[in-house]
């Protein structure tokens, strides 16, 4: 019988079930616990908390995780490799070691991955942006990050390290997943086949519940059963980079033909050329065959010589948004939330705002009013107003406003609900790949 | 006929890229698809949603379209002020594409 590895996805996102991922690593019989947590502004909002505290700067749900599934790991034997390091993988480390001599762990090697962040590069080499007028120098000060995506080759250096934990933070997302299977078989970094083969592995399970059933469920079209409690995808890999994908036996949701071809395409452009740090993946003749009950077979990616360049995701501070929202319902409720956009429409003009955008909720605010078919008078409708400015105090005139509507607007409105916030908005570059150098830090517990 | 009844979808972003992909339910229908629903009819059904021709991609192996849509720069996830930031509704905007209609030639 040909040696497989079995791999498991604890989370698809930051703020993921964590129950799941107990479930794998307590009944799944897996060598390696993936967590996969960080999105495009995931990581400038965590830039952000490590300037105001130098000792934060990692997901903000690592410990809750750490504590959830370390002694499940500790007794399994089951690495944990994850980007939760996000903007400071180093306190992300030592955080775990003191969970890790909390829960009476001894021996951990916790590994830290850095080398994404390329702040200063950014700043001194100046790059010019992607789909983009603005520039380094024009946005100057307002830039808050810059960060490479990094490939399977930094976690393998702290997979050869002899590391339990790696945590890192911005690594390619296929790559946390490639990376322990050249490590466990040995393949080259120049084997683009198995590369290719590997990261359609990797994308498959880095949105973890999206391949088991989960965003998939269209009642009376595409039924899952138990979706509450539902179970996140394991892959059993063989060392020719074939892999079946299934879950553990008794968990929720399901693994089909259907969940595992949405899942190939969500987020591809161009299923002939994946780009990632460390193959240009194609994805064009994949096959999905099923193997069994909850068990779907993939084999058929290959891939080409990896990219030159890495792509780098630059933060910056961009705007403020204010947003607020008033309900109107029953007869004429249309009418009124009309009448109330009207006076919001009239008094917004006397102020800067950079954009405004109004919708009506439960009417035409998500596909705007070409594709949404009102057939009928809806019974009841929530205005929403949202606008661009310059300053958070500029922001909070919209609720200020909407407010205003309960004793000076249209009869009947209610439930007025507000916000402001900072935008963080996200620009990329391309850096060339030898700029770039990736380096390991090592904790015990 | 709505597309509703013949395909299933899922959406995907990244910044002001939309990807939308359709499967056939059942492969015998790919081809019908593959000719009904082509970038041009997907590219007018959008709109003013996008501010681009849509890009399609042919993958008969697993009877699947894949459709990349550019938003306006204002319309990026990090960016956009409206409600459904990311675009992850749109999918379900095109099921209701009726492919049963001759096109005007």
């Amino acid at each position: 019988m040909t040696r497989t590895v079995r791999i498991g996805s604890g989370a698809g996102y930051s703020g993921d079930r964590i129950d799941p991922a107990v479930e794998l690593a307590s009944k799944g019989s897996i060598s390696y616990l993936i967590f996969e947590c960080l999105a495009e502004r995931t990581i400038a909002l965590a830039q952000q908390r490590k300037r105001h505290d130098p000792s934060n700067g990692y997901d903000p749900l690592l410990s809750d995780r750490m504590e959830a599934v370390l002694p499940f790991c500790r007794k399994n034997n089951i690495k944990i490799i994850s980007n939760m390091g996000a903007a400071n993988p180093i306190a992300a480390a030592a955080r775990t070691k003191q969970i890790a001599q909390q829960l009476g762990i001894q021996g951990l090697r916790i590994a830290a991955v850095t080398g994404d962040d390329v702040l200063d590069l950014v700043r001194n080499a100046s790059p010019s942006f992607e789909d983009s007028t603005d520039s380094v120098e024009s946005l100057g000060e307002r830039i808050v990050s810059a960060n490479a995506y990094l490939g399977a080759d930094s976690i393998l250096d702290a997979l050869t390290q002899g590391a339990d934990v790696i945590l890192t933070g911005r690594v390619a997302d296929p790559s946390l997943f490639l990376a322990p299977l050249i490590y466990e078989f040995g393949w080259s970094l120049d084997n683009w086949q198995l590369l290719g083969q590997g990261t359609v592995i990797g994308h498959l399970l880095e949105c973890a519940g999206q391949v088991t059933g989960g965003y998939f469920a269209d009642p009376g079209y595409k039924d899952v059963p138990n979706l509450a409690r539902l179970g996140f995808p394991l892959a059993e890999v063989s060392e020719d980079g074939s892999a079946i994908l299934t879950k553990v036996e008794g968990s929720g949701g399901l693994i089909t033909r259907a969940t595992c071809k949405e899942q190939l395409l969500y987020e591809i452009q161009n299923p002939a050329a994946y780009l990632t740090p460390d193959v240009i993946a194609d994805f064009s003749g994949v096959e999905i065959n099923d193997a069994g009950y909850d068990r779907i077979r993939i084999s058929g990616a290959t891939g080409r010589p990896r990219p030159s360049t890495l792509k780098v995701s630059v933060g910056y501070q961009d705007s403020y948004i204010g947003e607020a929202q008033i309900s109107y319902a029953g007869p004429g409720a249309l009418a009124r939330a009309t009448l109330a956009k009207e006076i919001l429409t009239e008094r917004l003009s006397h102020y800067p705002l950079q954009e405004l955008r109004f919708d009506f909720i439960g009417v035409s605010s998500i596909h705007g009013d070409a594709l949404s078919h009102a057939s009928c008078e809806p019974y009841e409708v929530r205005l929403r107003v949202a606008a661009r400015v310059e300053s958070l105090k500029q922001a909070s005139l919209i609720p200020q406003e909407v407010e205003a509507l309960y004793t000076n607007g249209p009869a009947g409105g209610g439930g007025v609900s507000a916000s402001t916030k900072e935008v963080i908005a996200m620009l990329s570059t391309l850096i060339p790949r030898e700029q770039i150098s990736h380096k390991i830090h090592l904790e015990v517990s | 006929m709505l597309l509703r009844d013949k395909v299933h979808t899922r959406t995907g972003d990244k910044g002001r890229i939309v990807t939308i992909s359709l499967f056939a339910y059942r492969d015998e229908d790919f081809a019908l698809l593959e000719e009904k629903v082509t970038a041009e009819k997907v590219t007018t059904y959008f709109g003013d949603l996008i501010d681009r021709p849509v890009d399609r991609y042919v993958l008969p192996r697993i009877s699947a379209l894949n459709f990349v849509l550019h938003r306006p720069a204002s319309q990026g996830v990090t960016r956009s002020l409206a409600l459904d930031t990311h675009g992850k509704c749109l999918g379900y905007a095109l099921l209701n594409m009726d492919i049963s209609s001759h096109d005007p030639v």
